[in-house]
């Protein structure tokens, strides 16, 4: 009897431990960020200057370089992953052609971070600064075009998977009765199936944003590392992780370094509030 | 037979009727055929745009292997990084150091993962699991960057070295909600009945946990901890300022360490040709690694599946 108590309070403890451990990142996150926050304040978000050597800290050009790649990539993304979860979820629920694209999405999603970087950087960089000089642009190849391309190959799997589970929630009854009606496939994707799921699917989506945000990794490597405001879409940027990435080890006074945890703690808190937010909305149309 | 044809000729002389009456029924047929076009338009673009997506997985594993395969010898993977300008040298460092911190992330993660997932499956209706899962959502979403930065705030800078173990510290809290995931799915999966039969036997609900229901759901784990290996596996960003990188073998876990990804990383980004060659020969090798991990994972939850 006594050994069941202490492994209740075992178990009991384990849990308050993760609690606790979520709790413990995002209080050092906001500790180590205070001294920059005090001292830079809204400044911080709103001055378009990065230059530590000068003592300077503005973060704008990475607020706007993260929000237009990541959009740029789920613009991009968005007609292939929803394509990819009818495809499997109404078309093909099985067979042959179903299981390559399946196991396709599953393996490209298994891929490492910083081998599609790798990739990006030596096969993607050259064919953009191609496309660059047809169009009459500085041919960088680098740049924020080139990062949200990777990206949004990227987080395909990731959307098209909440997608697809999302459509799976439909009831069959439903499109049944669209069926009987004489209703052909695209009518009922178009007539019951998307509005049913419209709100899950946009839930997905944002996920998908959220997951693009902090991608660190392939997005350091092709978008040309510049700490100015990007002026085209063609341009080299800087995002919020790559900055990190890039200077976190080189930060050696406490302003440069906290501002750059700052930005980390931005970080946790758009993708905590992205993912409360759709997984909620996503809960409430699989219960109705 | 008879009442069928009588049936035919009765329709086609209704249609005839129709036809020559008003023009309706016609327009009603170019109606239907454009829905047709439609539908058969909007199966061919999906079609088109699925496999479309899939293209660059077999663009990326053709120039991998196609780059990355005569990097690959035994010299490769068995000697040390030689420093700029000298040809050959081999990835040992890397791969010894990439395995060490997956085994250390993996001993810090499985333990409290699985107590968790225990936790998570067997309180499933109390307050605190719904907090612990909610936690846990929102865990699985952290950027893994940041991981790297809390790792660095919690080991790398109070011992003022940058060290294997801080990089293992921040892939393990990446780890923890897969496997969590991974146990509670499993868990929930167990009868009922397995679980009071041992109780009715005297067992203690502690010994049934762990010598009856664990045992028997023990598939879902191994395939929640080798889907969490698979993920951390690749991971660059939280090593940057953790582990940080190491031209040497280095088997002491507070030093820097060396890992594939950070190799890629480092050698991709540099300008030497033979550098290049083998990164692409580590990608190759991460690649087959994680795929692999990927693949054994789906064997293991395939062939032992927890069925009652």
């Amino acid at each position: 009897m006594k050994s069941d108590t202490v492994f209740k309070y075992v178990l009991h403890l384990i849990a308050v431990i993760i609690l606790a451990l979520l709790s413990l990142i995002f209080i050092t996150l906001f500790v180590n960020s205070l001294p920059s926050i005090k001292s830079l304040g809204l400044k911080f978000f709103i001055s378009t200057r990065w230059n530590p050597v000068k003592g300077e800290f503005g973060a704008l050009p990475f607020l706007v370089g993260t929000l237009i790649t990541s959009f740029l990539a789920l613009i991009i993304s968005t007609p292939f992953s929803l394509s990819i979860a009818v495809f499997l979820s109404e078309y093909f629920k099985r067979g042959a052609l179903s299981s390559v694209i399946r196991s396709g999405v599953e393996l490209l999603s298994g891929i490492p971070s910083v081998i599609y970087g790798f990739w990006g950087l030596f096969v993607l960089v050259p064919v953009i600064r191609n496309l660059e000089l047809k169009l009459h642009v500085p041919p960088y190849g680098v740049g924020i075009f080139t990062a949200s391309l990777l990206l949004a190959i990227m987080i395909i799997p990731y959307s098209a998977s909440i997608i697809r589970e999302v459509m799976k929630l439909v009831p069959a009854d439903l499109k049944e009765a669209a069926y009987s009606l004489g209703a052909t496939r695209f009518e009922v994707l178009k007539g019951v199936v998307i509005p049913y799921s419209k709100s899950g699917i946009t839930a997905g989506l944002i996920l998908a944003l959220g997951r693009a945000l902090g991608e660190t990794m392939a997005v350091t490597m092709v978008i040309g590392n510049a700490n100015v405001l990007p002026t085209s879409i063609f341009a080299p940027s800087n995002t919020m992780a790559s900055i990190i990435a890039n200077e976190f080890s080189e930060a050696v006074d406490s302003i440069y370094l906290s501002s750059l945890v700052e930005l980390g703690l931005l970080l946790i808190v758009v993708s905590a509030a992205i993912n409360i937010i759709s997984r909620w909305v996503i809960k409430r149309t699989s219960k109705v | 037979m008879g009442y069928q044809k009588d049936v035919k000729s009765l329709m086609e002389k209704e249609i005839n009727k129709n036809l020559e009456n008003n023009q309706s029924f016609i327009v009603n047929d170019k109606h239907i055929f454009f829905r047709k076009i439609y539908n058969i338009l909007f199966k061919t673009s999906i079609i088109l745009f699925s496999i479309i997506s899939i293209i660059p997985l077999f663009l990326i594993l053709f120039y991998v292997l196609q780059k990355g395969i005569t990097a690959i010898d035994w010299d490769f993977f068995v000697k040390l990084p030689k420093p700029v300008g000298v040809e050959g040298g081999g990835i040992s460092n890397a791969i010894i150091g990439t395995f060490l911190i997956i085994l250390m992330s993996s001993l810090m993660s499985v333990p409290l993962g699985v107590g968790t997932g225990i936790f998570l499956s067997e309180y499933q209706n109390s307050k605190l699991a719904y907090v612990v899962r909610l936690f846990v959502e929102v865990l699985q979403g952290v950027p893994s960057i940041v991981m790297g930065i809390i790792a660095y705030l919690w080991v790398v800078r109070p011992m003022g070295i940058f060290s294997g173990f801080s990089g293992a510290i921040a892939l393990g809290m990446m780890m923890l909600p897969v496997i969590i995931k991974n146990t509670e799915e499993t868990l929930k999966l167990i009868p009922h009945s397995l679980k009071e039969a041992s109780m009715s036997l005297g067992v203690p609900y502690y010994k049934t946990i762990l010598k009856v229901v664990l045992p028997s759901s023990i598939s879902g784990i191994v395939t929640g901890v080798l889907i969490g290996i698979a993920r951390i596996a690749g991971e660059t960003a939280p090593l940057l300022f953790t582990a940080f990188g190491n031209p040497f073998m280095n088997l002491n876990i507070f030093k820097p360490m060396n890992s594939l990804s950070l190799l890629i990383f480092n050698y991709a980004t540099s300008p030497y040709q033979d550098w290049h060659r083998i990164a692409w020969g580590a990608s190759l090798f991460l690649i087959v690694f994680v795929l692999f991990t990927n693949l054994v994972a789906n064997g293991v939850a395939k062939k032992w599946k927890v069925e009652f």
